[in-house]
């Protein structure tokens, strides 16, 4: 439990970007051994003001105190001399070399060489204290995600961090890992470490953290001193400044199959291969694919969005059978696709956003007429979709890049669903958003739902898989190991389901 | 102590701005060149000025200059657009050439000889720069390498052919058969070189900005070099696109070849181009990729090369100093362009 007297104080910090006030007058203090949840919208300055804390930013105003003393922290190097450790969202590791090679980077040896020796004594130690077990010659690139966080958390307590930033760490993990997380992170409070931890879902917050600071438009909208003991709903209304009202599945009534596999078998490439995966989505219901990631889901999607061409089996769209596998076909045929990972297969960072949102449909009338583009339908398309989906940007011309996740991820929905696909296919469809843009993308499946669209959603947070889908089908190795209704789903059987426990059903 | 912050916005100046200031830089950088080599820096920099833009006539040679660095600037940034590394400009140029002058050589009416020479000449262009794509996208040979090496062999192709089959029986030189009189160029005023392919450069600008920035293809281009990954998703066939990419790349290398022919030598030599495939690399990127940039570009380097010429004669800096400007000039570029992405800002001494 937290000790009087706190550990990190910031007080009265600003921070802006051009117009943009991200950070306005936000006073946060961590004591140590506590566990501090950072919460708030998406765009509500979370991130930026740990940057602030961490020395990537300089505050327009506002000052830092560690234990009562005024410092200046103006690089990262700065906030690792002051014992401030910050685990980013996308890691900064070096792929190529070592676990221990990467602990040991920036860290002065004897006579210019590195310090193994020292260098293993010390990750043996703390992988002992907190739990947190890693290979110390595996390559970084050979480690999962999960295993490059415990490497980041590992590097943060090697250089001696009395304060641990961990910016939604969880968004990445699956259920079970968040688990390891969480004990390891409770193991360093108990020692006396300080912890900020942020996060959009609130029933981990409510586990995990001992007291709350909630921003909203980049001012602290309040605090909440007893979180085990609040409703996500009372949270929830702290950071959106009204309540959340999770959407209703109604009974659905399915009609014909609009997206059929038979069969369908990859080998070629790498990760997991499928192995005679058939299923069937109809018009009206929403199909839930759960499984711990790893276990052939990338394949699916990729052969569902025509990116890869299976080795056996038959795919049909509306009835229609996809014989050449490629983006195009399937998206003539009908298929709608959100992405797994917004920045990379989605949209085009560099590019203005309404380049993006007509990026799959560049070729079809509305967009373009004998090889030559339409500026102003482009344009005006962007803008009537900003509008309706309220993306939060300055126009259709900004940088896509520089939108929030939350705000990308309506852009990437209102491209699809402009367009009334008969399939939608989606990944981790609320990633990373905020409880307020999860409701919303929500709503939106079951609008979509409701016209007779037949929605695939592949997840590892299934809690959401129970109250968005019809039916889940759990994969394991590659292989659909069962399917259920949701009625009868508990997050129990699927667990098993997903540990390749239980038998076909 | 400074350091490098990322930037949030780039104000819209900057685009103008930067490659101005790194015009100043270049030639600020250089007059101590010019003051090690025993001449007066203004001096010279005056005798440049005048020997390139002082007079009409100055700057119709200036602009005859342009027009094969406008052609290969317009290659380079349309490839470049598409993260096609085409650095084969120069051998795309020379194929361009060779092809023409063997079309002008054949006799038949003057109009019809110069379409084919650039329909030759842009094929040709375009036939060079298909290898170094193909490799790329069907074998994913680096293109930077590939299309370089390429250079080479084109040069010595070239070579071969004109101490080979094609050398003057007469003089006995390395040099071509000259092409007919009537597919020459028409020379557009009195006592000038400026003929009708710096007219075509010209224009060839704002067609390929239409092109980049209006059509589908364009689109693709500018979406497959930004992100290959969403294209693909997008339906976008990313090889086929590089191809076109390709073709176009090379087909406008290849005219800077066939303007050197048909306008300037009327034939074939060893020295046809002095780089203008590589200053096409400088000159797309001064302009930063954009079509329209490449016109002003092109002329300024023109002008410090047709300058550079004049002021070694008149104060004996030697002429290299060309070479040494446009290579810083691409530095200073280099260097500017990063403070589009970062600022500078000045902390206070570490604790
Ligand atoms: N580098 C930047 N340049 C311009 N604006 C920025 C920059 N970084 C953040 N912002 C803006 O500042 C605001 C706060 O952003 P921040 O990333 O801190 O939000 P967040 O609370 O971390 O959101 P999320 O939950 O989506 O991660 C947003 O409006 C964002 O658009
Ligand atoms: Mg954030």
């Amino acid at each position: 439990m937290p000790t009087p007297g706190p550990l990190i104080e910031m007080r009265g910090i600003t921070k802006s970007f051009g117009a943009v006030k991200a950070n306005e007058a936000v006073d946060l203090s961590v004591a140590p051994g506590e566990i501090l949840g950072l919460l708030g919208e998406n765009g509500a300055g979370k991130t930026t003001l740990m940057n602030v804390l961490f020395g990537a930013y300089a505050p327009d105003a506002g000052e830092i105190l560690i234990q009562g003393q005024k410092v200046r922290i103006t690089s990262s190097a700065d906030a690792l001399a002051a014992g401030i450790g910050m685990v980013h969202q996308h890691f900064h590791l070096a792929p190529r070399l070592t676990v221990l090679e990467n602990l040991l980077i920036g860290i002065p040896g004897k006579s210019g060489r590195l310090d193994r020796a020292g260098g293993l004594a010390r990750l043996a130690e703390i992988s002992r204290q907190h739990g947190l077990t890693l290979d110390p010659d595996l390559p970084v690139s050979a480690l999962s995600v999960g295993e490059q966080q415990r490497l980041e958390i590992v590097k943060a307590l090697f250089r001696g961090a009395k304060l641990l930033i961990l910016d939604e760490p969880t968004a990445v993990l699956a259920p079970r890992e968040v688990d390891g997380l969480f004990s390891a992170l409770r193991s360093m409070a108990a020692q006396g470490l300080g912890i900020i931890f942020i996060s959009h879902k609130l029933n981990e917050v409510r586990a995990l953290t001992h007291r709350c600071t909630v921003l909203r438009l980049g001012r602290v909208a309040g605090r909440v001193d007893d979180p085990a003991n609040t409703t996500s709903a009372e949270m929830a209304q702290l950071m959106c400044g009204h309540e959340i009202v999770p959407p209703a599945r109604g009974p659905s009534t399915p009609g014909a199959a609009v997206l059929t596999l038979d069969g369908i078998s990859t080998s070629k490439h790498s990760g997991t291969v499928l192995r005679d995966v058939s299923l069937a989505v109809r018009a009206g219901e929403i199909l839930g694919i759960a499984g711990v990631s790893g276990n052939g889901q990338r394949a699916l999607a990729e052969v569902i969005s025509g990116v890869r061409a299976p080795d056996a089996g038959q795919m049909t769209i509306a009835g229609q059978k996809v014989s050449r596998f490629s983006p195009r076909e399937v998206q003539a045929l009908g298929l709608g696709r959100i992405p797994e990972d917004r920045m990379t297969t989605g949209l085009v960072t560099n590019l203005p956003l309404a380049d993006s949102m007509v990026l799959p449909r560049i070729g079809t009338a509305a967009f373009s007429a004998k090889g030559l583009l339409k500026p102003d339908a482009i344009r005006a398309f962007a803008e009537e979709q900003i509008k309706a989906y309220d993306i939060r940007c300055p126009g259709p011309m900004t940088r896509a890049g520089a939108l929030s996740g939350g705000n990308l991820q309506k852009a990437l929905l209102a491209r699809e669903l402009a367009f009334d696909p008969k399939v939608l296919i989606v990944s981790q469809p609320t990633r990373g958003l905020d409880i307020g843009a999860a409701r919303f993308i929500h709503e939106k499946f079951l609008d979509m739902r409701a016209k007779g669209c037949g929605i695939i959603v592949i997840g590892e947070d299934l809690e959401e898989l129970l109250v968005l889908c019809d039916r889940i089908a759990v994969m394991y190795e590659g292989r659909i190991v069962g399917t259920l209704d949701s009625a009868d789903a508990t997050i129990a059987r699927l667990g098993l389901l997903m540990t390749g426990a239980e038998g076909h059903s | 102590m400074f350091r490098l912050e990322v930037r949030t916005s780039t104000p819209a100046w900057f685009n103008l701005a930067l490659p101005l200031l790194a015009i100043v830089a270049t030639l600020v950088l250089c007059s101590g060149l010019i003051a090690l080599a025993g001449a007066g820096v203004l001096e010279s920099y005056g005798v440049m000025f005048t020997a390139s833009l002082g007079d009409s006539y100055a700057i119709t040679e200036t602009l005859v200059r342009a027009a094969p660095m406008i052609f290969t600037g317009l290659a380079v940034a349309v490839a470049f657009r598409a993260k096609f590394w085409n650095i084969g400009a120069e051998g795309q140029l020379l194929a361009g050439a060779v092809a023409s002058c063997f079309v002008g050589a054949i006799p038949m009416p003057g109009p019809l000889a110069m379409l084919l020479m650039a329909i030759a000449g842009a094929a040709a262009g375009a036939a060079v720069a298909l290898v170094p794509a193909t490799l790329r996208v069907k074998f994913k040979v680096d293109d930077v390498v590939s299309s370089l090496l390429l250079n080479s062999v084109i040069y010595y192709a070239l070579m071969a052919l004109i101490e080979g089959p094609w050398k003057d029986s007469f003089s006995g030189y390395p040099i071509s058969p000259p092409i007919e009189d009537s597919a020459n160029f028409p020379v557009l005023i009195e006592g000038t070189r400026l003929h009708l392919g710096v007219v075509v450069a010209l224009i060839a600008a704002p067609l390929i900005w239409f092109l980049i920035v209006r059509t589908t293809l364009g689109f693709r281009i500018r979406v497959t070099g930004e992100n290959p990954e969403a294209a693909r998703y997008g339906g976008i066939n990313v090889e086929r696109v590089l191809i076109s990419t390709a073709l176009l790349s090379g087909a406008l290398a290849g005219l800077a070849g066939v303007g050197e022919v048909g306008g300037v030598h009327f034939q074939v030599m060893s020295d046809i181009s002095p780089g203008y495939g590589y200053s096409g690399i400088v000159v797309a990127m001064l302009a930063r990729l954009n079509p329209f940039g490449v016109v002003p570009a092109a002329i300024f380097l023109a002008a410090v090369m047709t300058g550079a010429e004049a002021m070694s004669r008149a104060t004996g800096v030697p002429a290299f100093l060309s070479d040494v400007i446009q290579g810083t000039a691409l530095l200073a570029m280099l260097v500017a362009l990063l403070f589009t992405a970062y600022r500078v800002r000045r902390v206070g001494a570490a604790r």
